[in-house]
């Protein structure tokens, strides 16, 4: 069914088609209408049975997720930034011990300076957490791809978590398809866990591992993830044929058959970067776009494969590794890494920084005239950098950075694009 | 592709007015995307939300800086943010204010543009009379309908009825259909003038 809603309205409808169980999750911005709406569900009882349990705090959302998914529950939670990193010691137990939760992350940049636009640092904290992690394109997508995390979750005894962009997604508006229940129900079988708390069967879950046999235990997890590259394109094949559109998989291309620079991108600014692309196309310029929808696994073979043939890469990327640069790019390096082609790495929408089509299409034009550094920062404001070193080279006590910029540019508030 | 910018101040419902107008263009078979730019989100603080209307799949996701159209919720706005941001020569702005362009002393600043294509209405006035609050975005999305032409006056109290219980509904609608007749009034009295 069609609808015109909120990308969060979209998200918790399509996890209450999933029937979970138990629903915990501690409320932060900007993923918070996600569950509220799960919340309405329960109270109401258009979705049941399920328990949607207050939390004090994300450590706990994780933990109760933990607990209800090792009695054999579907869980589910939502987080974003701070939040998730608050609850990261309980996120690597979560896949440690091969639980099948599955977690909306609203992306949100990390604080200090706090700030509660998008970006994917949140996400990127826990890309070695050992959870499977999609990033969607659009509200449609991220409906999507829940459905087919909880499937691809049970199927593997893995945690999978759903990243779409926070405001950017969560808050629009668009035109979703709905699915119908029955739909769902028959691409996601009932969950049949491969391990349960039973007090008719006891097991216990989580044993101490030591150096006999860690390092064993760790690869399999590994091998989950590799397992993980096998299965998720068969899922959408099955997807696409109960539901009729295409989403999920490990990658999307967009005009790459025979470009030359192709542009590599996680989550919602894709369809900014492809209507970019289009532009440069009109104008004879051989570039596509190709999208990373599973972030980890990282899908090196189906990235060398798509990848290879082209003369440059560029990243677009919303996060960075303080000290170093990218690091979707060093990834996408793996995939290339005794290939010629330079891989470009471009940090872009930090904090909620609006990622312009007109900045892209300059940024695209220098990257074909070969010109792009190694490391570049889309729209960085020299002026703005300079100043603030120039008082620490000539003021001891040059005071805070964030509230020094924001003195220098003379206001608080975020400007329009 | 038609985009419309709306500003107005934390507790107006300019977050709530894009997002209706999407579904009133959705409603009217267009594709539309609505989002917020989100600030310091407090009560009176300017805040900006944008709605982009197309006959196709939209996926840029940038704010809009060259609008087709501009909604202003506050006049008091015109003061204190750069709301002609962009805005196209031949485009559309739709003031909610009681006085004329002349009088908020634009007259100058609009001089190029359309003059069928701007317009005020006392939206809040008429909220007040059939909301009983000061929530101007349904009257403006109703005189917006009989401006641009991008939006049907039904698929405005459709999408109005979708997002309000039936009462507020109701006093929403009253206040869109009577915006919407104010505009089609102006624009028989603009014809019989030429005439």
């Amino acid at each position: 069914m069609l609808e015109q809603c909120e990308g969060s309205h979209a998200v918790a409808h399509a996890v209450a088609l999933c029937r979970p169980e138990v629903i915990c999750a501690y409320p932060i911005s900007p993923q918070t209408h996600i569950v509220e709406g799960l919340g309405e569900m329960v109270k109401s009882g258009v979705l049941e049975p399920c328990e949607f349990i207050n939390v004090e705090s994300e450590f706990a959302a994780m933990s109760v997720a933990i607990g209800a998914s090792a009695a054999g529950a579907r869980a589910y939670t939502a987080t974003a930034s701070q939040g998730l990193l608050f609850m990261a010691e309980a996120v690597y137990n979560a896949s440690g011990l091969g639980l099948p939760i599955v977690m909306t992350v609203a992306n949100r940049a990390i604080g200090a300076p706090i700030n509660i636009w998008n970006d994917h640092t949140d996400s990127m904290a826990m890309r070695d957490a050992g959870w499977i992690q999609l990033f969607a394109e659009s509200n449609q997508e991220a409906l999507d791809l829940h459905v087919q995390a909880f499937r691809i979750a049970e199927e593997l005894s893995l945690p999978v978590m759903v990243c779409m962009d926070g405001f950017i997604l969560t808050h629009a508006f668009e035109r979703v398809d709905l699915p119908e229940q029955a739909q769902v129900d028959r691409f996601l079988p009932r969950y049949t866990p491969r391990q349960v708390l039973d007090p008719n069967e006891p097991v216990s879950i989580g044993a101490m591992v030591g150096p006999e046999a860690f390092t064993e235990v760790r690869y399999l997890a590994h091998a989950k993830q590799l397992q993980a590259l096998q299965l998720m394109p068969l899922v959408a094949g099955e997807f696409r044929q109960v539901f009729g559109r295409d989403a999920g998989g490990l990658i999307s291309s967009y005009r790459t058959q025979d470009a030359e620079t192709i542009v590599v991108a996680l989550g919602s600014v894709l369809g900014t970067i492809k209507d970019t692309v289009d532009e440069l196309r009109d104008s004879g310029l051989r570039i596509g776009a190709l999208g990373i929808t599973s972030f980890r696994p990282f899908p090196i073979a189906a990235l060398r494969a798509a990848l290879i043939h082209a003369s440059r890469i560029v990243v677009v990327e919303k996060c960075f590794a303080v000290g170093i640069g990218g690091i979707v790019s060093r990834d996408v390096r793996m995939a290339l890494r005794d290939r010629p082609q330079p891989v470009n790495t471009v940090v872009a929408g930090l904090g909620g920084r609006a990622i312009t089509k007109s900045s892209l299409h300059q940024l695209f034009i220098d990257a074909m005239a070969d010109k792009l550094e190694p490391l570049t920062f889309l729209d960085l404001d020299w002026g703005i950098v300079n100043r603030v070193l120039e008082r620490e080279r000539t003021t001891r006590r040059s005071g805070p950075v964030a509230e020094g910029v924001l003195r220098d540019i003379g206001m608080v508030a975020s400007r329009i694009g | 592709m038609f985009q419309v910018r709306m500003h107005g101040r934390g507790g107006q419902g300019v977050v709530t007015g894009a997002e209706m107008l999407s579904v009133a263009a959705f409603l009217g078979g267009k594709h539309a995307q609505a989002f917020p730019s989100f600030g310091s989100e407090r009560t009176g603080a300017p805040v900006v939300a944008f709605c982009r209307i197309a006959d196709t799949p939209i996926r840029l996701r940038e704010p809009i800086v060259a609008p087709d159209a501009l909604i202003i919720q506050d006049p008091t706005l015109l003061h204190q943010v750069d709301v002609f941001a962009g805005l196209r020569r031949d485009g559309y702005i739709l003031i909610n204010t009681a006085k004329s362009f002349a009088q908020l002393g634009l007259g100058e600043f609009v001089k190029g543009f359309h003059p069928e294509r701007l317009l005020t209405v006392p939206a809040t006035d008429l909220a007040v009379k059939h909301v009983g609050r000061p929530l101007p975005n349904a009257a403006l999305l109703g005189a917006f309908a009989a401006l641009g032409g991008q939006i049907s006056l039904d698929a405005v109290c459709r999408a109005i009825e979708s997002r309000f219980d039936e009462k507020v509904a109701r006093g929403n609608v009253a206040a869109a259909k009577e915006a919407y007749e104010i505009v089609r009034e102006e624009e028989r009295l603009a014809e019989t003038h030429h005439a």
